[in-house]
């Protein structure tokens, strides 16, 4: 049924028609609006059989989830940010026990200095733990990504990240078409554990395993990563048979066929950057875009069959690997291993930076010359910069970073809100 | 502390002129009032403060004074207030904490700053709920209080904070209401000035997510007995009062922990004395 309704609970109803047994959360926010809809749903009746837990900490959450998982309950969680660093362990021993716990991830930026607004550092920080990892488009795209999420854990036995961008989707309201139950059920079968609680077969979870036996279970770990390439876009194609549209998936190209310049991003910016590229190809520009919707695991071969024929790559991302550059860059460049192309990183939209379409038209313009750095900050503030690094070079004691670049431009941000 | 000192210095030295965000009405403005009043009735310096605080409306506080100010991560602003006040034990320190920042995501660090008895005060402002994410139940929350987080109420006992820090080795516990911005500061020169760690309980209501703690100013009361250093004494008093009981409810004689930062080295000779079998 289509609603014109919040990002978060659009998320909440999909997962409440996914029937998840186990729920359990700590608030963070721009995650919180999440597990508080599916709470209503709880207390309204319209979800049954779920154990709502509220707990202490997002260690708390994800370890609640770990054991209804190993016990054999279909469980979710939801958490952002410093939470989802905060219950890191918990994240890589989920994935290591296999276990198929959904979790959404409503982005943001990492502290210090502290700031709520959306940018991918989170979830790029907890990128190699073992969790399947989606980044979803729009906020139809969360909901369906949500429901194929649960198929694809509870197929592979792995858990499965569903990455939705703070505040731009998950407080926006958009239109949504929410699926009925019948259609969910239809196809998302009841959960069937690979581990069950079983009195004639007890086994521990957990169990120390040696130098022996670690690089096996490890490579096991990678392996189920390979089947899950295959498996998303089965998946997705299962789903638009159900549902009657497309959701989901490794990559969504978009006018890439004959592009000199492709465009590669993840989550919302992409909606922005297909704007640009239609702008751009109105004035003869020949560009394209393409939107990475499983970031784990990477899409080596489906990158490199869009990319290949391009002229050049810029890679527009909303995270930063200090002393590197992108994160995602790098794993675009491992696609295109033995292709000439030059493949740019352009760090954009941190801690909420609103990136706008004049600025990336720039940005693409310079690509398509191929005068752009390899590496660059959108609209960052090079004076404010500047008179920082000339300050901490003149004096020792020069004081907080964060602090003085406030200073620096007036303050504004010192007497906002978190 | 000279009393030149104690002149010296006004209540509005210690407050910055960063504008609070607190709601209207917010208990947390007469908390902010009181641990200026306090600092000022001891006439320390405000660069011999340092204010220490996690993640939640109470943890804005640092930024409102001039004092040094921390901001740290939710729930960890204990552990990082020890490794302050080891490092320089000359400060005055203060935690700032709420309900959930301090007793549930860093409900460890709590038991265990009571045990290693560091000398800082920690003021906890309890309005018992999560009031910076839009109302949801803390561990002070009552168990059938009914948020879309806890569908129905959390169905869980309260934690009880006063008991749990003097089971666990606070020197000095005290209960006190924001109402009573001049109460509060008298207790807080106590805490401030007693060896050790002090923990504060403030009573400060959300009149946002929790209209009904604006009755608070009805239900708090002076506790009717003195002060204890027998802390089975006092634990049996608190836990069988209202939870509405005002003052200091219990003072400890227990060392406080002593930093071993700036001691001689060891020679070498020394140590290969020592081990020769």
């Amino acid at each position: 049924m289509l609603k014109q309704m919040e990002g978060s609970l659009a998320v909440a109803e999909a997962v409440a028609l996914c029937r998840p047994e186990v729920v359990c959360a700590y608030p963070i926010t721009p995650q919180t609006h999440i597990v508080e809809g599916v709470g209503a749903l709880v207390k309204s009746g319209a979800l049954e059989n779920c154990e709502f837990i509220n707990v202490e900490s997002e260690f708390a959450a994800l370890s609640v989830a770990i054991g209804a998982s190993a016990a054999g309950a279909r469980a979710y969680t939801a958490t952002a940010s410093q939470g989802l660093l905060y219950m890191a362990e918990a994240v890589y021993n989920a994935a290591g026990l296999g276990l198929p716990i959904v979790m959404t991830v409503g982005n943001r930026a990492i502290g210090a200095p502290i700031n709520i607004w959306n940018d991918h550092t989170d979830a790029m920080a907890l990128k190699d733990a073992g969790w399947i990892q989606l980044f979803a488009e729009t906020n139809q795209e969360a909901v369906d990504l949500h429901i194929q999420a649960f198929r694809l854990a509870e197929e592979l036995s792995c858990p499965v990240m569903v990455c939705v961008d703070g505040f731009i989707l998950t407080h926006a309201h958009e239109r949504v078409d929410i699926p009925t139950q019948d259609e969910v059920d239809a196809f998302l079968p009841p959960y069937e554990p690979v581990q069950v609680l079983d009195p004639a077969q007890p086994y521990s979870i957990g169990a120390m395993v040696g130098p022996d036996a670690f690089t096996e279970v490890r490579y096991l770990a990678h392996e189920k990563q390979l089947q899950a390439l295959r498996l998303i876009p089965e998946i997705a194609n299962v789903f638009k048979d159900v549902f009657g549209r497309s959701s989901g998936g490794l990559v969504h190209p978009y006018r890439t066929e004959d592009a000199e310049t492709i465009v590669v991003a993840l989550g919302s910016i992409n909606g922005t950057i297909k704007d640009v590229v239609d702008q751009m190809r109105e004035n003869g520009g020949a560009i394209g875009s393409l939107s990475i919707c499983a970031f784990r695991p990477f899409p080596l071969d489906e990158l490199r069959a869009a990319l290949i024929n391009a002229k050049r790559v810029v890679v527009v991302e909303k995270s930063l690997a200090p002393g590197l550059g992108g994160i995602a860059a790098p794993d675009v460049r491992m696609a295109l291993r033995e292709a000439p192309l030059p493949v740019y990183t352009v760090i954009a939209g941190l801690g909420g930076r609103p990136i706008t379409m004049a600025a990336l038209q720039e940005v693409f313009e310079v690509a398509g010359d191929d005068r752009l750095p390899d590496m660059q900050f959108l609209d960052l503030d090079y004076a404010a910069v500047e008179h920082e690094l000339v300050r901490a070079r003149q004096i020792r004691r020069s004081g907080p970073t964060a602090e003085n670049i406030l200073k620096h431009l007036g303050a504004p941000a010192l007497a906002s809100g978190e | 502390m000279s009393k030149a000192q104690a002149v010296a210095y006004k209540q509005g030295d210690y407050k910055s002129k960063v504008k609070p965000i607190w709601c209207p009405g917010c208990g947390d403005y007469h908390v902010l009032i009181s641990i200026t009043r306090a600092l000022a009735e001891i006439g320390v310096a405000p660069e011999d403060v340092a204010v220490i605080s996690g993640i939640g409306c109470s943890s804005r506080i640092p930024a409102y004074t001039n004092c040094y100010g921390f901001h740290g991560v939710h729930g960890r602003s204990l552990a990082l207030a020890a490794g302050l006040k080891v490092a320089r034990p000359d400060l005055t320190v203060l935690i700032t904490s709420g309900d959930g920042d301090g007793f549930s995501i860093g409900g460890n660090h709590f038991l265990h700053a009571c045990r290693r008895n560091v000398d800082m005060t920690y003021i906890v402002m309890d309005n018992r709920v999560y009031g910076m994410t839009k109302g949801q139940p803390s561990p002070t929350t009552e168990p059938d209080w009914d948020s879309a987080l806890s569908p129905g109420g959390t169905g869980l006992r309260p934690f009880h904070p006063l008991v749990i820090a003097l089971a666990s080795g606070a020197n000095f516990v005290a209960r006190t209401f924001s109402g009573d911005p001049n109460g509060t500061a008298r207790v807080l020169v106590e805490a401030i000035r007693h060896p050790g760690f002090s923990f504060v309980e403030i009573l400060s209501p959300c009149v946002t997510f929790r209209p009904d703690e604006k009755e608070w100013k009805n239900m708090v009361h002076t506790a009717p007995v003195e002060p204890t250093d027998d802390a089975a004494r006092a634990a049996r008093r608190i836990m069988t009062d209202d939870g509405f009981n005002l003052g200091v409810l219990y003072r400890g004689h227990r060392a406080p922990y002593q930093p071993e930062i700036g001691t001689a080295s060891v020679d070498v000779a020394d140590l290969e004395e020592a081990f020769l079998l």
